[in-house]
């Protein structure tokens, strides 16, 4: 069954249906240039809302495996590939990735000339597209957006029972191997959505706290700033992803809509303290302008050496620091995942060693 | 850290001749590293005692010296150089074990000479596997049981206790050399025996054998400040247990999750920092295909086979990078020379999948042992670039040039007659044609378990061949639509892979081709799947909705000489190279279009564009259909090049240089014999045979021994003297086979001296650089000869009478560019073979009298004449040194192959050698070649057979060694200086060969060749 995808700009791609083969779908077109972890990045929910682009051009070679979601379920919104695995031999495989769309829900298009997708997006930049059973005409492209808000629970501790260091993780859509990457620290978590307030968050009594990533413009988050100022206050904090933009804005920077983001597990970040350089994954459309940090009482403390985006904030004198780029990988490299051990320390300096 | 301006002048150590295990990517990560130094501003050094390589032109370092690569040698050189430091990291293992000599000897030390890049200690680290399996302890990284052994005994004990299979891997051998699996007692007794004696420590690790689990590689780069990347992941189709030279490779890795992916890459980094590595680095690993369960297998820390693969793979230069972090750059400190925008801290993302098959040498000797394992085998290899597993394959398998029917139709000719049970026990053993075995299978029907089962090759990768098959069933049972031709096409199909298997005419699958909804385009190699923009002028072919590739315009195409293969080996890279440089210069856009990735002409930087494609009619026309370039150039890929040149014609291609008639008029007999005859220019007496009568009819009436061969051949293969009614039939059944409806040459077996001359014309005149006399008589063939220039047994006469043939031949087919013609001279000079198109002397022939020889023969393609060019007809000017060009062989690699000269070619590589005299000249070449230093003498084993050449066997006595025969089963003497074995046919000849190999004992396979080292050089054939 034939599937169209039509562009902002009137592009049209056609290929074959595989997922869900009759749902149609507009939403925001992004490409993702990791060659591994397919299962990880549709889970994402950062990814929520988006059609997901895979440059690779086989996607599900080694199908779906339990315990590598990072949500519940399939986050992104849409699929765009070359070609899907139609049989899979993996040890570890439950199903193939056309089977978990198609149990998610999620539609999907393959057979695609990805190379001359993503240099569309890379051109024109992020931009919005609809994915319909049948040739679409230009007037018809204006479709109503897919909205399928990151489903965040009440108030919850993920079973791991109560450890010494108590972590409350600030929900935007979190990646479930943020949770582990805490956890493996001896760390129990307190899960609660940003409608918590600063005394909600209080009374958990917290060592630190973890603002997550998610999906979305950071600014759509406002109501959220002024806890924020009041938390890095009094806990250790630390930000990853949209927690790093709303700490960048909370302390009155500003942040812009990238052209067409950083989405890949092969992204250079300098450490502007050390020198050293890592790999790093990343998934944002969005980042926080550089100089207007200068502003703020944050200091840069790393960017990006391809495009000198900011990639990580500390505040001076503080337990209280931020990254750009996902340190719990997943998919991607594990350079950095020894900033949770760094946020670890900065609670025990703290007093959080009960 | 910014780069040193400590240092000024660098050496850098070449891998001298080719053998197998350490082939052409030396030559590209040489002279990727020597001008990415120059770049820095640093004065360059480069020793290599090989010829042909680009590395060794003077524009590459500032000084070369093609001195042998052993200690005394390179000492003098840093004595007389003074340089400030040496990088070792790039000239393989030679150039590795030449800088811990050098550094044992004191030499480093008391000259003050720093080493640049990764430190000795860690080299031994890597390399001594007590202390690699220290490391990895100390690491808690995982490596297979295993012991270090010195004897047998103890080795037979561990292996004992681990359990069998085992792998015996020899220390400081080149490409795993002498090692094996054993699968008990008595072949552990071989093979051990074996490992013991190759190594040069006699020592063999024994290690339990983790064969069937997947074998992946990361190659990684480091630098000072400790930032690590991967450029990129590689993931072997044959599972652990053959050597990944010998291996089909993958990349990126197929089959691994994230988390295995991951947790493969922290090892690799954990290692690789471990080690402090600075520059690149190769690791091993094998992953259990049904547990999280891992092991280290080796690191290799240096640039090697596979960096250069995974250079062209993902267009990261790793030796260039290399080298500037030698001078202390890091990473972040270097641009991605891809992009230009980005820095060099960056792990390439692909978006297409490479496949690499290795080139075996089994088509020429089909008697060898053709059973892979951890001993590497290959000759050369091919790399396509596809957008799924089954386009790459099949691309690269189009790229073999092995046997274009085997290529097209993929399964075994004797399928029909092979039964199911026969081919899966057949492909438990892996060998050069397993792949093409397992697709016979599949068309006989065997399910994905049986073939798992016999293979333990990832059903992933089974899957695909399946799918292929299917495909093939359908596209000879189906009703052809363009859907169906555009599945094909999809996963690789040709046309002409499409006709081998269904009569469909070229004009019906343009027709097909042209109603599909995709169709072929080409996608550039940018580092970064388009996430940033690029320029890089490398592409390769696809199915798709965009072309990329903009024709050049004002534009040539040069065809290169695909994979290295005995017979068509670097130096037709090299003149590809150079024929690219000419292009340039003359104001041209030159386009390379090749299939190799080890060279230097598909590094993307040499060319204005480069294609990664088949060299096969159909890949070849697309490109020229998009390019419309001004015309093609086919004098420079050797044999590759020329056998592409009438199907060009035929589709109306502009050939430039020689025409296609003048082309033919060398290759066809009868056409050659009349040009001949109406020049006055003798030959041998002969003819050609289309069948077995014919050819003992000829025979009988010429006289035994005749010389039989079939015409469009490379490297003598399927060429023979023989001297019984009973030996031509030997030898012509298989002849006749090969010839592909080609005649065969019976000619008389004229005994005198071989020589050889490189012409270059303008169509009008003929200048010849030199003419080259071979040591080894007419029996034996050119490439494995040791030819030397002067020539040291002509008359002034002869030489006239050479000049005058030559002239005439080249004036006679309007030779436009480059030939080479092959003389004996006996009672006359003969005219014995005509290449049209340059061959392998070229670039020994350019370093000996300082002329790029194959640039002014593209000038004269290019239309301009000798005399524009500064070159005077006739005879160019003689040197007052002599210089000796010395054939390298890799015998001990290939078991079971003949060794004995012939007329058929066995060397895989050669090496330059110069003094003041012969002697002195060949003193020198026989270092890095037959790895003999000839102011030895002493014991000298010799074969029963030769021992029968009494006044051979005076002469060695006379000139100090002590020739003894050797008997079967007889302890090898300790003052061995070198054996002679010119039969390889008897029992104990063959033993002595064996021994002789086992204990890396100069091993000369010709009589000619010895009585050279004699006090009475002269050959017995001068008259």
């Amino acid at each position: 069954m034939k599937k169209y995808l039509t562009l902002e700009n009137g592009d049209v791609f056609i290929g074959t249906a595989a997922g869900n083969l009759t749902k149609e779908i507009h939403g925001e077109l992004v490409f993702t240039t990791s060659m591994t972890g397919y299962q990880e990045t549709l889970t994402d929910p950062s990814y929520t809302n988006q059609m997901i682009t895979f440059t690779y051009p086989l996607i599900g070679n080694y199908g779906i495996s339990l315990g590598a979601n990072q949500s519940p379920s399939v986050a992104a919104a849409a699929v765009v590939a070359q070609e899907f695995a139609e049989t899979v031999y993996h040890y570890q495989s439950v199903m193939t990735v056309s089977q978990f769309l198609e149990k998610a829900g999620v539609p999907a298009i393959i057979g695609v000339d990805t190379r001359k997708l993503t240099k569309v997006i890379r051109e024109h930049g992020t931009m919005a597209a609809s994915l319909t059973n049948q040739p679409l005409s230009k007037s018809q492209l204006n479709g109503s957006q897919t909205v399928a808000d990151v489903v965040k629970s009440a108030t919850y501790s993920p079973a791991d029972g109560a450890q010494a260091t108590h972590v409350v993780l600030v929900d935007f859509g979190v990646k479930t191997n943020i949770i582990k990457s805490l956890q493996a620290f001896n760390v129990s978590v307190t899960v609660v959505t940003p409608e918590a307030t600063f005394q909600d968050i209080e009374a958990l009594h917290p060592d630190g706290i973890l603002l997550s990533n998610g999906p979305g413009n950071p600014e759509d988050f406002s109501a959220f700033l002024p806890v924020i100022s009041q938390l890095q206050n009094q806990y250790p904090l630390f930000g990853i992803c949209l927690g790093h933009q709303l700490l960048a804005l909370a302390n009155g920077a500003h942040t812009y809509k990238m052209p067409f983001g950083h989405r890949g597990i092969n992204h250079p970040v300098k450490n502007l303290k050390t020198g050293e350089v890592i790999m790093t994954s990343q998934n944002h459309g969005y980042a926080v302008d550089i100089d207007s940090v200068d502003n703020t009482p944050l200091e840069v403390t790393g960017i990006e050496i391809n495009d000198n985006t900011c990639e990580a904030l500390e505040y001076p004198n503080r337990p209280v620091f931020s990254v750009q780029y996902h340190p719990e990988a997943a998919p991607g490299p594990h350079e950095a995942r020894r900033l949770f051990n760094q946020f670890v320390e900065l609670m025990h300096a703290n007093g959080g060693i009960k | 850290m910014p780069k040193r301006t400590d240092i000024n002048k660098i050496v850098i150590i070449g891998s001298g001749p080719i053998v197998i295990g350490q082939a052409a990517e030396f030559d590209y990560a040489g002279s990727q590293a020597c001008l990415s130094l120059k770049d820095e501003g640093y004065e360059v050094v480069l020793i290599n005692s090989n010829p042909a390589t680009i590395m060794t032109d003077s524009e590459i370092a500032d000084k070369v010296y093609l001195e042998p690569l052993t200690v005394p040698s390179v000492t003098a050189i840093l004595e007389k150089e003074r340089p400030d430091a040496l990088l070792p990291t790039l000239g393989g293992q030679t150039g590795l074990n030449l800088a811990v000599q050098l550094s044992q000897a004191g030499v480093l030390d008391r000259l003050n000479v720093a080493l640049l890049g990764t430190n000795l200690q860690t080299i031994n680290q890597a390399e001594d596997r007590e202390a690699f399996k220290a490391l990895m302890d100390e690491l808690k990284q995982p490596i297979p049981a295993s012991k270090t052994v010195y004897d047998l005994d103890a080795g037979l004990a561990f292996a004992k206790t681990i359990g069998y299979p085992v792998i015996v891997r020899p220390a400081y051998t080149l490409g795993g050399t002498g090692g094996g699996i054993a699968h008990n007692e008595a072949e552990m007794t071989t093979i051990l025996a074996r490992g013991l004696t190759m190594s040069p420590e006699t020592e063999c690790l024994i290690e339990k054998s983790i064969a069937g689990y997947k074998e992946i590689e990361f190659e990684v780069m480091r630098d000072h400040k400790g930032s690590s990347i991967i450029v990129t992941g590689m993931e072997n189709f044959d599972p652990v247990g053959v050597h990944t030279g010998d291996s089909i490779v993958f990349a990126p890795t197929q089959t691994l999750t994230d988390k295995e992916y991951q947790r493969l890459r922290d090892a690799s980094l954990t290692i690789v920092n471990a080690l402090a590595i600075e520059g690149g680095c190769n690791v091993q690993l094998a992953q259990d295909p049904t547990s999280e369960a891992y092991y280290v297998i080796e690191v290799n820390p240096r640039v090697s086979r596979s960096s250069a693969l995974a250079s062209k793979a993902t267009g990261y230069p790793i030796a260039k990078i290399a080298a500037k972090i030698a001078v202390g750059l890091n990473l972040d400190e270097i641009m991605n020379p891809i992009t230009k925008t980005t820095y060099a801290m960056f792990e390439p993302t692909l978006d297409y999948v490479v496949a690499k098959i290795p080139r075996f040498a089994f088509d020429k000797f089909t008697h060898a042992d053709r059973t892979l394992g951890t001993q590497m085998k290959a000759t050369g290899e091919v790399m396509a670039i596809g957008t799924n597993i089954e386009a790459a394959l099949l691309k690269a398998v189009q790229s073999l040039e092995l046997n274009t029917d085997l290529q097209n139709k993929l399964v075994p000719e004797n399928l029909a007659t092979t039964d199911l049970e026969t081919l899966l026990t057949s492909i438990k053993t892996p060998t050069d044609i397993r792949l093409f075995q397992l697709f016979g299978a599949i068309a006989k029907g065997a399910t994905l378990a049986q073939l798992q089962a016999a293979t333990q090759i990832d059903a992933f990768f089974l899957a695909k061949l399946e799918r292929i098959m299917t495909v093939q069933k359908q596209l000879m049972t189906e009703m052809l639509t363009a859907n169906l031709v555009q599945t094909a096409e999809e996963i690789g199909f040709s046309d002409m892979m499409i006709q081998s298997v269904r009569q469909v005419t070229d004009h019906e699958l343009d027709r097909l081709h042209a109603m599909a909804d995709q169709h072929l385009v080409y996608k550039m190699v940018d580092t970064c799947a388009a996430e940033f923009e690029s320029s890089t002028p490398y592409f390769y072919s696809t199915i798709g909705s965009e072309n990329e590739s903009q024709p050049l315009g004002h534009s040539i195409v040069v065809i290169g000489a695909g994979p290295i293969r005995i017979g068509q080996g670097v130096e037709f890279d090299y003149t590809t190279v150079h024929s690219v440089k000419a292009i340039q210069a003359a104001g041209y856009n030159a386009i390379i279009i090749n299939n190799n990735p080890e060279t230097v002409s598909t590094d993307f930087s040499i060319s204005d564009k480069l294609y990664f494609e088949p060299l096969t009619i159909n890949s070849v026309m697309n490109i020229i259909n998009l390019e419309r370039p001004l015309g093609v150039i086919v004098q420079f890929g050797g044999q590759t090049a020329i056998n592409l040149t009438q199907a060009l014609v035929d589709r109306g291609v502009k050939i430039l240089g020689t025409s296609m008639h003048g082309i033919e008029l060398t290759e066809n007999r009868h056409d050659f014999e009349a040009l001949l005859t109406t020049h006055h220019i003798d030959h041998p007496a002969g003819d050609t045979a289309m069948s077995l009568p014919e050819a003992h009819a000829i025979a009988t009436q010429l006289g035994f021994p005749v010389l039989v061969r079939p015409s469009f051949v490379l490297g003598g293969k399927g060429m023979a003297v023989v001297h019984t009614a009973a030996e031509l039939d030997d030898y012509l059944i298989p002849a006749l086979k090969n010839s592909h409806g080609q005649p065969i040459l019976v000619d008389k077996d004229i005994s005198g001296i071989e020589c050889e001359v490189d012409i270059l014309s303008d169509g009008h005149q003929v200048y010849i650089p030199g003419i080259m006399e071979h040591l080894e008589g007419a029996g034996v063939h050119s490439g494995d000869s040791i030819a030397m220039f002067p020539p040291q047994h002509l008359s002034a006469d002869q030489k006239a009478e050479i000049v005058r043939i030559a002239t005439a031949i080249g004036l006679a087919v309007n030779c436009i560019g480059m030939m080479n013609i092959q003389f004996i001279i006996a009672d006359k000079v003969y005219v014995i073979d005509v290449n049209p198109r340059a061959s392998r002397t070229v670039p020994f022939m350019s370093k000996i009298t300082h002329q790029h020889l194959a640039q002014l023969a593209t000038h004269l393609i290019l239309g301009q004449s000798l005399e524009a060019l500064g070159l005077t007809p006739g005879l160019g000017a003689e040197p007052a040194d002599v210089y000796v060009k010395a054939p390298v062989f890799s015998f001990a690699k290939l078991p079971g192959a003949p060794t004995a000269l012939s007329p058929e070619m066995k060397s895989t590589g050669e090496d330059l050698g110069r003094g003041a005299t012969f002697t002195e000249a060949l003193h020198q070449a026989l270092f890095d070649s037959y790895h003999y230093d000839s102011s030895q003498v002493g014991t000298v084993v010799v074969s029963p057979l030769d021992t029968q050449n009494t006044a051979l066997m005076a002469h060695l006595s006379e000139s100090g060694y002590s020739p003894i025969t050797f008997q079967a089963d007889q302890e090898w003497p300790n003052d061995v200086v070198f054996a002679l074995a010119s039969d390889d046919e008897h029992a104990t000849a063959q033993q002595l060969i064996t021994t002789a190999l086992s204990h890396q004992t100069p091993l000369f396979t010709a009589q000619d060749t010895v009585r050279a080292l004699t006090v009475n050089p002269t050959p017995t054939h001068v008259l």
